[in-house]
Order: structure tokens, then sequence, then C-alpha cells
């Protein structure tokens, strides 16, 4: 008994000692797990947390807590959680927003505090140019890259006429600048939806009439599989054919959408069947650990963590001199799973960029196939703007 | 012309969807006076187990067959458990509660069916298009869904007027407690007229399931039109329902796409878009307060 009781104590101190000795690296994720957009961040934080579970609980060899929490698409939410990582976590590596709106609200503040945040989606222009930080890092793609992968694709392949569609809002001006930076023919239509909206009734006559050879598109979320589904039962998927940007061809909408999204052309930086070894190895882990095959937005998670990884790494896990992380990061020393990768001046990736397309497997799921490269090394359109 | 023909369709079909949200909601509100700000999760349970339905058996109206009643026990069920302690309330809480209910729901449709948006597609033999008026391909599905709102826009007025439960129905949105008085069960009335109500509201939700994304929260973006429909209409009249959802649909439709075109001629195009769209957005709301002016209790004012 008394044996018993010595072993436990014993057992005990030794848990407190070892907790004060290993005090985790404290890693804060503001992301959006509610709303419909909810599983953009789920994907994100599981393809986070699959790289600290590779580690064995480490990234670059250091202990890690990972403390995640919903910003409900909310830019006050976000900014409320942001803040209690910093005052009551004293957190010094953020990470996480989904959306441009709670990135422009959280970001500015938390990399002031000498923060260091590694976005792992958003990548609004005012981030990329004048109100770059050297404390910010985007390791996903400025918002416009993938619509400008869209764009540069279309011109290339000779279409004349090209009928443009976004919803009425920061982003979706964004994009269709995107397009109209490497399209510059002729435009048949460049229309703004209103944000949210379920029909296309309305537009997709008008487009059926303006008789474009090609329609560019960028409808985030439940809008690009309302409007997909719809493009195909107006039957026009058969005679123009649709581009836009990935975020309406992600694997998760692509089961909502189903037949009427195959043959549809998209641009990404990032696609499950790319050939190299570090992808082979995440697809395959993850589709095991969830049972899903992996979006871009986990892809994105997944290098995020790893990027974290090799900073931690090289500094040993003293976050002590922010100057020295941050160094460390620039650097960007890891395997990311899209192949190469490198920071530009204004620490966003200079990466090559894909067009992929949508077809249909043998046992009948739908799925992204890359299709060719687009652009090599593709340097985002607002690095001149940044004075860093 | 003939892209003016087609809009006008498209008015009629949204207008049509809004029909069926609406005439749940206003005779819910017309009969038990109360304010159901839920009647868009029974339009999105609906879609979530007809797509369930749909993609396991592979046949669409498998699935119609088996949403309408889980949209009809699952508001009878609430009306039972939720609202009889709400009738009394004043308004204020009875938007709490429903808002709450809303809440409830999304996050219950993400437990049992997850994260992602659900698949469904338009039966086979509803795809492809009709060309109703030659060089305009309409898709079939969507002339489907101005059939069947036709169609229940007949029966529910053979029900109105020519059965004695209908009957009550009027009779309890006139004077609730004169009918209680004379011997009609109200309670049981009240938890039927819910049902009803919630089953439209589930067989809108089926129509629009292969239109529109299956996703948690897919009811609040039809809400807010739907409480437009019923208030121009005038709250409690099936019948003002009817016109005011097939106005809101067209004046949504039209305005969309005239109104950019209207602004060009004496705009620069850019800003004629921006404005167009802005002002398009507005239009059901323009339309409502223009009729709230001329006719303070809507179109057809139930009598009371």
């Amino acid at each position: 008994m008394k044996k018993k009781i010595v072993s436990i104590v014993s057992g005990f101190l030794l848990a407190v000692s070892g907790t004060v000795f290993a005090e985790p690296l404290k890693i804060g994720m503001v992301t959006t797990l509610s709303t419909k957009a909810g599983y953009l961040g789920e994907d994100i934080r599981d393809g986070f947390k699959l790289a600290i579970e590779q580690g064995g609980g480490k990234l670059g060899g250091v202990p890690v807590e990972l403390m995640v929490d919903d910003d409900g698409r909310k830019p006050g939410k976000g900014k409320q959680i942001a803040d209690r990582y910093m005052k009551r976590d004293k957190v010094k590596i953020m990470t996480g927003i989904v959306f441009s709106n709670v990135a422009m609200a959280v970001v500015p503040k938390v990399v002031r505090n000498d923060v260091v945040y590694i976005s792992p989606n958003a990548g609004p222009s005012a981030l990329a140019g004048k109100g770059c930080h050297e404390n910010y890092f985007n390791v996903a793609w400025q918002n416009d890259n993938l619509s400008e992968a869209a764009g540069k694709h279309v011109a290339e392949q000779g279409f004349k006429n090209v009928y443009m569609l976004a919803p009425n809002y920061p982003a979706g001006k964004d994009a269709i600048s995107g397009f109209k930076r490497f399209y510059k023919g002729k435009i048949a239509g460049e229309v703004y939806t209103k944000l949210g909206q379920s029909d296309y009734a309305a537009e997709l006559a008008a487009l059926r009439a303006a008789k474009p050879d090609a329609v560019l598109f960028f409808l985030p979320g439940g809008m690009g599989i309302n409007f997909i589904k719809q493009y195909a039962q107006a039957g026009l998927n058969k005679q123009i054919p649709l581009f836009g940007p990935a975020f309406s061809f992600d694997e998760r909408i692509l089961k909502a959408v189903g037949d009427a999204a195959v043959g549809v052309v998209n641009g990404s930086q990032w696609t499950h069947d790319l050939d190299n070894d570090a992808n082979k190895a995440f697809v395959a882990s993850f589709k095991k650990v969830y049972g899903r095959t992996p979006t871009l937005y986990a892809s994105q998670g997944f290098d995020a963590a790893n990027l974290i990884g090799s900073a931690i790494e090289a500094v040993n896990g003293d976050l002590s001199d922010i100057g020295a992380f941050r160094d460390a990061i620039r650097k960007a020393e890891f395997d990311s799973v899209r192949g190469a990768f490198r920071f530009g001046r204004n620490q966003h990736p200079v990466q090559d960029l894909y067009v992929r397309e949508v077809i249909k497997t043998a046992d009948g799921n739908t799925t992204n196939k890359t299709l060719k490269k687009v652009s090599e090394n593709h340097v985002d359109a607002y690095v001149s703007q940044c004075k860093m | 012309m003939l892209l003016f023909i087609e809009q006008i369709l498209n008015g009629l079909q949204l207008g049509i969807t809004l029909f069926l949200m609406s005439a749940g909601l206003t005779l819910i509100f017309g009969i038990m006076r109360i304010i159901n700000l839920a009647h868009g999760s029974f339009y999105m349970i609906g879609a979530y187990v007809a797509a369930t339905v749909a993609s396991y058996s592979g046949s669409f109206l498998l699935g119609l067959l088996a949403a309408l009643p889980a949209a009809a026990l699952t508001g009878m069920l609430v009306e039972m458990i939720v609202f009889r302690k709400l009738y009394q309330r004043d308004h204020l809480d009875q938007v709490l509660a429903t808002f709450g209910l809303i809440l409830f729901f999304n996050e219950l449709t993400r437990i049992i069916w997850g994260r992602q948006p659900l698949f469904m597609d338009v039966p086979s033999w509803l795809s492809g298009t009709v060309e109703l008026i030659p060089g305009a391909p309409y898709p079939a599905y969507r002339l489907a869904i101005i059939v069947v709102g036709i169609i229940v826009a007949l029966s529910l007025y053979l029900l109105f007027t020519r059965t004695r439960l209908g009957m009550q129905i009027r009779a309890g949105a006139a004077n609730r407690e004169m009918i209680a008085a004379l011997g009609v069960n109200i309670k049981l009335l009240n938890t039927l007229v819910f049902g009803l109500g919630t089953l439209l509201a589930g067989l809108a939700g089926v129509m629009a399931g292969p239109i529109l994304a299956v996703e948690a929260g897919m009811g609040e973006s039809i809400l807010i039109m739907t409480f437009v429909v019923i208030v121009i209409g005038g709250i409690g009249s099936i019948r003002g329902a009817m016109i005011a959802a097939l106005l809101v649909g067209l004046v949504d439709t039209l305005g969309r796409f005239l109104l950019p075109e209207l602004l060009r001629l004496f705009l620069p195009a850019a800003t004629a878009d921006g404005a167009g769209i802005s002002l398009a957005s507005m239009s059901v709301y323009i339309l409502m307060a223009a009729i709230l002016i001329w006719r303070p209790r809507g179109l057809f004012p139930v009598q009371g």
C-alpha cells in the first residue's frame, strides 16, 4: 500500500516537472468552422493537424500545442480570438484565417504586436502591396493568382470573346481584374451578381444571348455549386466552355455538383495528382486519416504547418528572437506539396500555377486532373507596391 | 424580345418557388399569429432528406415521397414541443425562440450530414431542355417547378373553398376564440395547419434541391424574400401570397436583367453595371415599401 502511494506521488511529481520543462510551443489558429464555408476551415485545420501528427505531436522536433477557434466568418469575432491568443496565451505564431475580410481585420494588428502570422488561405491585395509587413507571410497565394492562371489559359487557348461573372464584393472584383491581367481580348459581358445569390436563371439567359465563346467565372462555395448545376441544366455546358479559379472546384464541391462540372478547366497552384514525393505521401496519409481526398485548402494547411516546423527547427524552438525566426521562415526550407516554392520580396509565394480539368473517374466519381503548367515561378502583381 | 420572354419565364419560376414557401408561412402566421423564422429550416430538411433518399435509392420521386412527410412530421413535432408554449407570448419572444430553432436545425444537419454540401441531381426524365419558344431552350426541370406550383395553388384553393377543414382554417384565421367556442379542436387544427405549412416548405426544398446547393443554412437565403412576399400579399392570405410571389419573382428577375441595361443608356458601362446591380438587389424592397404606402396591410388583407 505504502509503496503504491509512493509510486503515485512520484508519478505525479514526474508529470508536473515534465510539463514544466517541456511546455509545448503554442500556435494560435483563427479559422472558419461554422457557416456554409465551414468546410474550408475544417480542411485547413485537418491538414495542419496531420503535419503535427506525423511529427508525433511535434513540429521541427519541438512539441507544439495547436489552439483552434472558430471566427464564424466574422471579422469582429476573429479579432477577439486573436486578442485572447496574444494576451492570455502569449502566442507568438498565428495562422488559419480563411476569408480576406477577416484577415484585414486581424492581421495588421497581430503583426504589429510581434506575432508572426502565416496565412494558409486569404491573400488580399492590400497585404501583398502597400500593407505588406515583415511578420506577415502567405503560404497559399495572393487572391488574384488562381484567376490569373484561368485567364492566362483562356487567352492561350485562343478564345476571343469572353463573358465574365463574379459576385459584387472586393474578392469578386479582384478575380475579374485577375482574369483581365492576362486575357486582353474582347469582353462579351462583365457581370457582377449579388453576393450569396442562389438563382442564376436571369444571368444565364443574358449570357446565352451574348453568344460568348468562353465563360470565366468566380463564384466561391455554394454560389458556385448553384451556378454550375444551373449552367448544365440550361444545356450551356455543351455549347460554351467554362473556366475559373479552383475555388469553385475543390474536391468537396465536386461531390455536390456531380456530372455538371465535368470538362470544366480551372486554375490552381496544387492538385492531389501533382507528381512529387511530398505530395504523394501527403495525399495517401490524408486519405488514410480522414477518409476523403484532400482539397487545396488542406494542402495549404499542411504546407503552413511544415513551413512553421522548418523555422522552429532552425531556431531550436527558441522564439525569443523573433527576427531570427522570421529569417528562418523566409528561407522556406520545407518540402511543399506543390513542388518548388519560395517567398518573393513581399513574402508571398513565387510558385508554378496549373490548370486542371474536372474528369469522371472509372468508379463514377468526379475529380480534378492536372492538365498543364500555365505559369512558372509566378509572382503576384502587387509586389512592386510593397516597401520592405 | 426572345430574351425578354425567357426572363419572364425565369421570373415566374422564381415566383412559384417563393409561393411554395410563403403559402406555408402565411398560413401559419394567419392562423396562429406567430412569427416563424424557422420556416426556412423545414425547407432545408426537405432538401436534405430528399437528397439523401434520392442518392441511396437513385429515385427522385422516392426522395420526394420521403421528404414531404419528414418535413410535415418535424413541423408538427416542433409545433407540439415549442410553439404551443409561444402562442400566448409576444412577438419578440417568438422571434427569439424561432431564431434559436434556426441555429438548432443548422447545427443538427451539420452533426448528421457533416459540413459537406450534398449532391442532388435533376431526375433523368426532366434533364434536358424544352424549346417552348423556338430559339430559346428552357430547362425542363424549371418548367416542372412551374407546373408543381400551379397544382399546389389549385389544391390549396380547393382545400380552402370546398372542404370543411378549409372552412375551419379560414374561420380560425378570422376569429380564433369564436371557433374554439363553437367546439372545434383548435389545438389539433393548429398542429395540422403547421404540418401543412412545413410540408409546403419541404416541397419547396425538394424542388430547389437539384438547382441549388443542399447545405446547412440554405433556408435563410430564401427566408427574407418569403417574408417580403407575405407582407406584400397581406399576412394570412394565400391568394395574396400567390400574387405577391409572382410579382416579387418578376421584379427581382427583370430588375437584374433590365436595370443595368437601362442605366447604360445614360451612364458609362462600369458605373451603370455597379449601380444597376445595387438597384436590382433593392428592387423588391422598394416594391414592398411602395405597396405598403399604398395599402398598409398588403394587397389582400385578411379581415379580422
